[in-house]
C-alpha cells in the first residue's frame, strides 16, 4: 500500500516517529542501567500520560529495572464517594444533573447517578461547563452543575461562573487540584516513588514553577512532559537521569506548551472564583488544599448552600459488599498494580465496575483491562 | 472455547454487538444441550460464520444473519443491500463463493412507507446482481406500531463449494491479508446515527465480496487456510476468534492497517479503536507465507480489494492473545465487550 494517505499522515505525526522511538527507548535503558541499581520508580500524574503510554504500547519497551506507576492521576476516579453521594442526592431531589461523561458510572455508597437515573433522575452528560448554562437557559427547573476534574476544568467552570450563570443554575464541586497530592504520595512511608512525571495540560494553567517549592522540600525530580509517545519518551529520559544524577529540579520538557509562569489569566480566574481546602481524594488519603470550592463571595451559586443535602436519606440503600475488595486506591497511590486487585477483570470489569479506577478512560484498571497493562510481549523472533 | 464470560441474567444491547458479551451468551445459552456438530461438518458449536454440511463429495454451507440498523439507508447503501451483502460475504468466507440462493423475510412495523420498501427491496435486487445471486424464497409479515422498530431483514444463504476454509486454520508462521480499510460501515453508521458533523464523507464500505475471495483462493488455493467477515466488533473481534480457535498468537502491525483519513479523524475525535468498529465488505484473509504475496496481488487487482495489506502473522506465543504493534511498542489489542460508544469525557 505505498504512498497511501495512512502514511503521510504518519510522516506528519513527528512525535510519533518510531526511529526517534527507538533512540529514547535505548537512551532510557542506558540511563536506567546506569544508575547501577534496581528497580527505580517513578510517578506520573496524569490519566493521559496512563493512556499514551498504553496505547501505543511504551510499557513494553521500558526497561526492565524501571517501574512507571500510575498515580492519582484521573479526576473521574479521585472524585470522593461523598461527592458522588450528594449528586446522587440532589438528582433524586428531582433537580437536574449536568455532569461530564464517565462520572454518570461511578459507584457512591450506594448508588451511581446513572442508577438514579434509572430510578428517574434527570442526568445529563456534558462535554463543556457552557453545555451546563445552556441546559439551565432550556428550562426553568434548578440545574446543578456537578463540576469534577483538576486544574485544567476548574479553570473552564470558574470561567462559565465569572460570566454570570442563569439563576436556576448552581455549581457542585468536586474540583481537586494536584499539586497538594504529590505531597502526600511523596510523604507515604511506604512509597517507593523517586520522581514524577508532571502532567502537560495542566501545567500549561499552573506553569512549572508551582514544583519548585515540592522538588525543594522533598528533593525528588519533576518532569513536565506532554502526551505524545516521544514527549513522555523523552520525559523519562530525563527524570532518570536527574534520579541518576542526584540532581533534584523541575524540567520542562513540554516548552512548546508549558512556561515558568504558566497562564496567568487562567490562574487569576482560578484563585478569584475557588479557595482551596483539605478534603478526602477517594481512596487515597485526605489531602491538604487538594479540593477547590467556592469562594464565599459564590455562595449563591453554590449547590451545597442552596440545597440541603441529606446524605443520611441514601442509607435506605445496601452499600455493595464487593466495594469492600476494591483497592483502588492503593492503586492510585502507587503501592498496588490493577492485577493485584482480585475482583479485576472478573467481578469488576468496564461494564459492570465495581471501583471508580474501572469506569474512566483514564482509570488505571479500565486501562490494563482493555490493553493488557504490563505484559511481556517479546519471544516471537 | 478458552474464555467463558460472564452473562447477566437480563440481555442488554451488549449481548448484540459482536464481541466478547455476546460470544459469551452464545456459549452458555444457545450452544447449551446442542446435539453433536454434525459428522464430518461444521456446525454451530464452531461458531464459524456459517455451517457446512458434506453432501457426496462438496459441501453446502448455509448460513442466516437478521439485519437490524439505524438508520435504515445510511451513506453508501441501505438495510437491503447489508441483508445481501452480510449472506454472501458469510458464505464467501467459508469458501464458498458462488451462492445457489437466498432467502429474504422481511418484518415491518405499521405504518411503513411503501415508497421506503421499494427502495429497499431495488437495493436488495442489485446487491443480488453484483453477487451473482437470486432470493428463492422468503416471508413478509406486518406488526403493530411500536411493537419492532421500522423493519427488520432476515436473509439465509446456502452455497456448495469444493473446500470449506474455516476460521480456525491458522498456524504459526502464516500471515494474515485484509482486504481494505477498516472502519467504514461502523463509522458511517454512527456519523449517521448521532447526527455528528464529522468533516469528509464517511461512506459504508457495504459490498457482497464473493467475487474478491474468489480471486484470493484461486490464487492461493490449498494456502489460503482461515477467512473472517469483520463485521461487528470489527478486525479485533474477529482477529481474536481467530487466533483462539486456531491455538495461535497474532501480531498485528498497526502501521500496516489501512484506515481512511476521514475514519480515522472520526475515531480520534471519538476516542474509538478502527479496529473494533464494523466493516461490511470486507474479509481477513490467512495464508502460507510463501503464498502471500499472489494472493495479495489476486486480491489488489480486484476492484473492492485495492487497498489490500498485509496487516499480520500468526506465533506460537500468546495462544488467543492479539498482540498490537503501533510500531512504537506493542500492547494487546482490546477485545471489543459491548455497544461501541463515543467517548464521553
Ligand atoms: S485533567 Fe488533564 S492533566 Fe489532569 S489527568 Fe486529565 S488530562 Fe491529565
Ligand atoms: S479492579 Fe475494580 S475493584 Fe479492583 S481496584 Fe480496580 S476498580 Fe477497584
Amino acid at each position: 500500500m505505498p504512498g497511501t494517505d495512512r502514511d503521510q499522515a504518519l510522516s506528519e505525526l513527528k512525535f510519533r516517529d518510531p526511529v526517534r522511538a527507538r533512540a529514547l527507548v535505548e537512551a532510557l535503558g542506558r540511563r536506567t542501567a546506569e544508575l547501577g541499581r534496581a528497580p527505580v520508580s517513578v510517578m506520573h500524574v496524569c490519566g493521559s500520560h496512563e493512556q499514551a503510554i498504553a496505547k501505543f504500547g511504551l510499557r513494553s519497551t521500558f526497561p526492565r529495572g524501571l517501574n512507571v506507576i500510575m498515580g492519582p492521576g484521573c479526576p473521574v476516579c479521585i472524585t470522593d464517594t461523598p461527592e458522588v453521594d450528594e449528586g446522587v442526592v440532589l438528582a433524586r431531589q428531582g433537580v437536574h444533573i449536568a455532569t461530564y461523561g464517565d462520572m454518570v458510572r461511578v459507584p457512591g455508597t450506594s448508588l451511581s447517578l446513572a442508577d438514579a437515573q434509572a430510578e428517574g433522575a434527570k442526568i445529563h452528560v456534558i462535554y463543556s461547563a457552557g453545555q451546563a448554562v445552556e441546559l439551565a437557559r432550556s428550562t426553568s427547573d434548578q440545574v446543578v452543575f456537578f463540576a469534577t476534574g483538576f486544574e485544567t476544568t476548574a479553570v473552564a467552570t470558574a470561567a462559565v461562573v465569572l460570566g454570570g450563570l442563569p439563576p436556576n443554575l448552581s455549581i457542585l464541586s468536586a474540583h481537586k487540584y494536584i499539586p497538594p497530592v504529590m505531597e502526600i504520595v511523596a510523604e507515604m512511608p511506604e512509597t517507593k516513588v523517586e520522581g514524577f512525571l508532571a502532567a502537560g495540560h495542566a501545567a500549561t494553567i499552573t506553569g512549572s514553577a508551582v514544583f519548585e517549592p515540592f522538588v525543594a522540600r522533598h528533593g525528588l525530580p519533576v518532569v513536565i512532559a506532554g502526551f505524545e509517545p516521544l514527549d513522555i519518551l523523552a520525559g523519562l529520559v530525563k527524570l532518570v537521569e536527574l534520579i541518576r544524577d542526584r540532581t533534584p529540579q523541575v524540567v520542562n520538557m513540554f516548552p512548546r506548551c508549558v512556561t515558568r509562569e504558566g497562564n496567568l489569566r487562567a490562574q487569576e480566574q482560578l484563585w478569584k472564583v475557588f479557595r482551596s481546602t483539605g478534603g478526602r481524594w477517594r481512596g487515597i488519603a485526605h489531602v491538604p488544599n487538594g479540593n477547590l470550592r467556592l469562594r464565599d463571595e459564590f455562595a449563591s451559586i453554590d449547590a451545597r448552600r442552596r440545597f440541603t443535602i441529606d446524605l443520611a436519606s441514601l442509607w435506605d440503600c445496601a452499600p455493595p459488599a464487593l466495594a469492600q475488595s476494591c483497592i483502588c486506591g492503593n492503586i492510585m497511590a502507587g503501592l498496588s498494580s490493577p492485577t493485584d486487585c482480585k475482583l479485576f477483570g472478573q467481578e469488576c470489569t468496564p461494564e459492570k465496575p465495581v471501583g471508580a479506577c474501572m469506569v474512566s478512560s483514564e482509570g488505571a484498571c479500565k486501562i490494563w483491562h482493555q490493553y493488557g497493562g504490563h505484559p511481556d510481549l517479546g519471544g516471537d523472533a | 472455547m478458552i474464555r467463558r464470560g460472564f452473562v447477566d441474567d437480563k440481555i442488554g444491547l451488549k449481548y448484540g454487538a459482536g464481541g466478547r458479551a455476546m460470544r459469551a451468551l452464545i456459549e452458555r445459552v444457545c450452544l447449551a444441550g446442542i446435539g453433536p456438530a454434525p459428522v464430518d461438518g461444521i456446525g454451530l458449536a464452531a461458531m464459524d460464520d456459517g455451517a457446512a454440511l458434506r453432501i457426496g463429495d462438496r459441501w453446502l454451507v448455509i448460513t442466516t444473519d437478521s439485519h437490524v440498523v439505524h438508520p435504515i439507508v445510511f451513506p453508501g447503501g441501505d438495510i437491503g443491500r447489508l441483508a445481501v451483502s452480510g449472506t454472501v460475504n458469510d458464505l464467501a468466507v467459508m469458501g464458498a463463493t458462488e451462492p445457489l440462493a437466498l432467502t429474504c423475510a422481511i418484518i415491518m412495523e405499521e405504518g411503513f412507507a411503501r415508497t421506503d420498501l421499494e427502495r429497499i427491496y431495488a437495493s436488495i435486487h442489485e446487491a443480488c446482481h453484483e453477487a451473482g445471486a437470486t432470493i428463492v424464497t422468503g416471508d413478509t409479515k406486518v406488526m403493530g406500531r411500536g411493537e419492532i422498530d421500522g423493519l427488520v431483514l432476515n436473509t439465509a444463504g446456502v452455497a456448495l463449494c469444493d473446500r470449506v476454509v474455516p476460521d480456525s486454520g491458522l498456524k504459526p508462521g502464516d500471515l494474515l491479508i485484509l482486504t481494505g480499510t477498516v472502519g467504514d460501515h461502523g463509522m458511517a453508521i454512527m456519523a449517521a446515527r448521532h447526527k455528528l458533523a464529522l468533516e469528509g464523507d464517511l461512506r459504508s464500505d457495504v459490498a457482497p465480496i464473493n467475487g474478491l475471495v474468489r480471486a484470493a483462493l484461486e490464487a492461493g488455493g490449498l494456502d489460503v487456510v482461515a477467512m473472517k467477515d469483520p463485521t461487528r466488533g470489527g478486525v479485533s473481534s474477529a482477529l481474536h476468534e481467530m487466533a483462539e480457535k486456531s491455538g495461535v498468537g497474532i501480531i498485528v502491525e498497526e502501521m500496516k492497517v489501512p484506515v481512511r483519513n476521514q475514519v480515522r479523524a472520526a475515531c480520534d475525535l471519538l476516542g474509538i479503536d478502527p479496529l473494533v468498529v464494523a466493516n461490511e465488505g470486507k474479509a481477513l484473509i490467512g495464508v502460507r507465507a510463501s503464498a502471500a504475496e499472489d494472493v495479495l496481488a489476486a486480491i489488489r487487482r480486484h476492484p473492492l480489494g485495492s487497498d489490500a495489506a498485509i496487516v499480520g502473522r500468526c506465533i506460537e506465543q500468546h495462544v488467543g492473545a492479539v498482540i498490537l504493534d503501533t510500531g512504537l511498542g506493542r500492547r494487546m489489542l482490546a477485545e471489543p465487550e459491548g455497544e461501541l460508544l463515543p467517548r464521553i469525557c
